[in-house]
């Protein structure tokens, strides 16, 4: 068969967690890492402000105050075990980063510098407490970066700009996954005894998010079309700052180092809400009372948005009500050019985008579409599971924002998702190699291909009626009104209506690129595909779902109910239908409480 | 506002020669060129293609000419360049296919300079981090922005006149680890740099740090290394 690699393991993506999956299985078997984009356009490149480790360089903490405020931040809905793990790791993680070179920012005594983030919380005080590390505001293209250099060192074996379109299984097992190559438009088929997937997340199934435009849900979706099932895809977290309508994000960072938001009316209106953290509020409880003002009238100008004022007399003059000090107990100040030294890249994003100075105007921001909470399911060892007594599916294994394990549960803490890259990449990569060594390869179909190539003349060869733009477009629009930061049946009815009406449409779409080399339009078809499968699996559950928790909102279920609903959402596809099934939350030391920030 | 957006265009599967194809948009003054281009795929011929994913300047996919310069196009406004809009693959890499370009020779010579954190000593007693003072990080902070976009090598009259000019991204890359305190490869990677193909190619025309979309101060970072060459010092 021509195109026909063989690998003891392959990953799925280079991101954060694909990265740090290819390094630790290289070590001990063959290891092809497979990507869409350059590993270096990865979106873990985009996240700004930080990754957290409970070091304490700056003030008391510790892990089991990060595992508390994870689990609190969750919404109860994070499994406990995975949980006290990451949190646990997170300190050597994070070493290791500096280890493998990674710039951090520097306290006076060399030491990683550590900033305050939403959640973050001193256990016994319950005040914010400084533990996202950070490289300036662009701690995710360091981490990239790092990651990726550390990977040239060691001879990681790369295929950049081959998209994975299926994945093998025979006799149960994972038998490897089959991709195009962008730049011939050839099939090729990787044969491998384990497959783990790093794809990321698939915000861009919303009008308004902080996603790239990769983020469509590819291994999602493929793993749907294979029977698999995902956990708990009601679940997505809006970021409660993003830029007015273009919704690049700005940082929690931002509020970390004293912003705070403002109404139309010039108000701080965060003490409201949350009358300890204010403005570090977790993000489900700020994206709602910013959404909460706007819709009570008090947007700017009647508009959709507030303001974010990050202007240091601000800063100063908000930090002195509350009472925040340094480290050594003196009143926080802050001036333009050490905000500049710490955010470079948001004083940039608003001359770019807005044509605004953050040192001298407030910033004009909306909540955006910003992180998959839910996923390929996984114990935390990065190995997929696949029903509700978590039993692994051999050789499947998935790490990163594509994964659930569940660390986040119903909303993540900032911050986090970094830490998750690296922790469960690093098991995922260990566990697949491990298991490869022991495994054999899995007989390929005759015909591995086939799969994928009938997806491809199934695009190119509908009626050409509909365009694929205008159907993204729509799904777009309807799911961030209904199945956004506030959901209601009827809202998700008729969404999930709609979905079915686009997903009868797409099948006429029209391919003019008759041609082989990089047919973008040909795969972002696919990838409409694979928003459109994943939107309905999402919606489903949310209309399932009945009760508020984390970033599910419902308004005709307002309250967070655990005598029916303190349970993970499985869903499969079965002939075109979900299916919804539940598995348990683990809860070990922490009880469900009412959330108060 | 009205602007006509001209496209080159070259899909090897179909055309035997590259041509120019103009648009006329009805477009806000504050859309990115690259939702111009998105519009124009979605609409006019999908069969347009160009590199993207972040959308915001950060992940280096989308570097360009835009009316003759190399910048991204979704860090460039239509506000800041005008309703006359002209877009073309970067110089001096092959195109592929219209706004795509070979970027392999690119990445070939960023892989030359080791581009990675070297330092074989053991660790730190305590097992923590490597000490660093702010100082001392602040030291090669700004080449440590780089995304490697390419906008700087190929707007480089060096790069395009040779055949194996590391170009500024690479050096960009070099000065990065050189300057950090705790690297421990900087005579290696001065060796390197020092060859034919190196420091020696730049001709300080400026062209690169005009280029570069994260303001890094490209000819100023070639000029420390130049002087860490000569001198064997690296301060
Ligand atoms: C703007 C922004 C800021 C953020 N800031 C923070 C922060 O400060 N702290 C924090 O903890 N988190 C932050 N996050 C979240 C965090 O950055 C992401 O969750 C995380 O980086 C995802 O990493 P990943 O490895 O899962 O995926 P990615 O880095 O996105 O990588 C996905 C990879 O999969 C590949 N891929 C996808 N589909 C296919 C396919 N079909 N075939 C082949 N390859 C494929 C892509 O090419 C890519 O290499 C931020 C997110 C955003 C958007
Ligand atoms: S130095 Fe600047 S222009 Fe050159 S590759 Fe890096 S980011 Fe792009
Ligand atoms: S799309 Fe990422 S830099 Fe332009």
């Amino acid at each position: 068969m021509a195109n026909v690699h063989e690998f003891d393991v392959v990953v799925v993506g280079a991101g954060g967690s694909g990265l740090m999956a290819g390094l630790y299985a290289s070590r001990g078997a063959k290891t092809a890492v497979i990507s869409k984009l350059y590993p270096t356009r990865s979106h873990t490149g985009a996240a700004q402000g930080g990754i957290s480790a409970a070091f304490g360089n700056l003030e008391e903490d510790k892990p089991e105050w990060h595992t508390y405020d994870t689990v609190k931040g969750s919404d109860y809905l994070g499994d406990q075990d995975a949980i006290e793990f990451m949190c646990n790791e997170a300190i050597d993680a994070v070493l290791e980063l500096e280890h493998m070179g990674l710039p951090f920012d520097r306290t006076p005594e060399g030491r990683i510098l550590q900033r305050n983030f939403g959640g973050h919380t001193n256990n016994e005080t319950g005040k914010p407490v400084r533990r996202a590390c950070h490289a300036a505001d662009r701690t995710g293209h360091m981490i990239l970066q790092t990651l990726y250099q550390q990977c040239l060192k060691n001879k990681v074996n790369f295929f950049d700009e081959y998209q994975v379109l299926d994945l093998l299984l025979v006799n149960g097992k994972a038998a490897g996954v089959v991709a195009v190559e962008l730049a011939t438009g050839e099939l090729h088929t990787f044969h491998a005894k384990a497959v783990i997937f790093a794809t990321g997340g698939h915000g861009r199934i919303f009008e308004v998010t902080s996603n790239a435009y990769a983020y469509t849900g590819d291994g999602a979706a493929i793993l749907l079309r294979r029977g698999l099932p995902l956990e708990d895809m009601e679940f997505f977290q809006f970021h409660p700052t993003g830029i007015y309508k273009l919704g690049i994000l700005i940082t929690e960072g931002v509020r970390g180092e004293g912003g705070v938001l403002i109404n139309g009316k010039g108000e701080r209106f965060m003490p409201k809400y949350a009358s300890h953290v204010k403005d570090l509020a977790s993000r489900d409880v700020v994206s709602r009372a910013i959404y909460t003002e706007i819709r009570e009238g008090r947007g700017v100008n009647g508009q959709n948005y507030v303001y974010l004022d990050s202007r240091p007399e601000s800063i100063i003059k908000y930090a002195a009500e509350d009472g925040r000090t340094n480290p050594d107990g003196s009143p926080y100040t802050i001036t333009a050019e050490e905000l500049l030294k710490k955010l470079p890249d948001i004083v940039d994003f608003n001359r770019v985008y807005l044509g605004i100075d953050p040192m001298t105007q407030m910033m004009p921001i909306q909540p955006t579409a910003h992180y998959t909470m839910g996923g390929i399911p996984t114990n935390k060892f990065g190995e997929v599971v696949i029903d509700d007594k978590n039993t692994a599916f051999p050789g499947l294994y998935a790490a990163g924002e594509c994964a659930c394990v569940s660390v986040h549960g119903a909303n993540r803490l900032g911050t986090n998702s970094l830490l998750d890259l690296v922790v469960f990449g690093k098991h995922a990569g260990l566990r697949a190699a491990e298991y490869a060594k022991q495994a054999d390869f899995q007989k390929l179909p005759d015909d591995p291909t086939a799969e994928a190539r009938a997806q491809f003349d199934g695009l190119r060869n509908g009626s050409g009626k509909e365009n694929v733009f205008d159907i993204s477009r729509e799904m777009k629009k309807v799911m961030f009104e209904d199945v956004g930061i506030y959901r209601n049946e009827k809202g998700m009815k008729a969404a999930i209506e709609k979905i079915a009406e686009w997903k009868e449409r797409f099948k006429h779409v029209h391919i003019a690129d008759t041609g082989r080399v990089f047919n973008t339009e040909l795969l972002n078809a696919w990838e409409l595909g694979n928003m459109l499968e994943v939107a309905d699996v999402i919606a489903e559950c949310a209309l399932n779902r009945k009760e508020s928790r984390g970033g599910h909102s419902r308004e005709d279920f307002q309250k967070r109910d655990d005598v029916n609903w303190l349970k993970h959402t499985l869903a499969w596809k079965k002939n075109g239908k979900t299916e919804i099934g539940y598995k348990p939350v683990t809860i070990t030391k922490y009880q469900p409480k009412e959330r108060v920030y | 506002m009205q602007v006509t957006l001209k496209v080159f265009r070259y899909n090897p599967d179909v055309d035997k020669k590259w041509h120019y194809e103009t648009y006329n948009l009805d477009i806000e003054e504050t859309e990115r060129i690259l939702d111009l281009l998105e519009l124009v795929k979605g609409h006019y011929d999908g069969s347009l293609s160009f590199r993207r994913s972040c959308a915001h300047g950060v992940c280096g996919s989308d570097a360009m000419r835009i009316n003759g310069r190399n910048m991204l196009a979704c860090k460039t406004l239509v506000r800041d360049v005008g309703d006359k809009i002209a877009v073309e693959p970067l110089l001096g890499l092959k195109v592929i296919k219209d706004l795509i370009v070979d970027m392999e020779p690119f990445f070939d010579n960023y892989k030359k300079v080791l581009p990675y954190f070297i330092n074989d000593s053991p660790l730190p007693a305590d097992g923590k981090e490597r000490l660093q003072s702010p100082g001392e990080r602040a030291r090669f902070d700004d080449t440590t922005k780089c995304i490697l976009c390419a906008a700087c090598t190929t707007s480089c009259p060096s790069f395009w006149g040779s055949d194996d000019y590391l170009g500024p991204a690479a050096l960009v890359a070099a000065h990065r680890f050189i300057f950090d305190s705790r690297d421990e490869a900087a005579s290696e990677r001065l060796r390197i740099i020092s060859e034919t193909s190196g420091v020696a190619r730049c001709h300080t025309v400026y062209n690169c740090t005009m280029a570069c979309p994260r303001d890094i101060q490209i000819t100023r970072a070639i000029g420390e290394l130049k002087m860490a060459t000569l001198t064997g010092k690296v301060d």
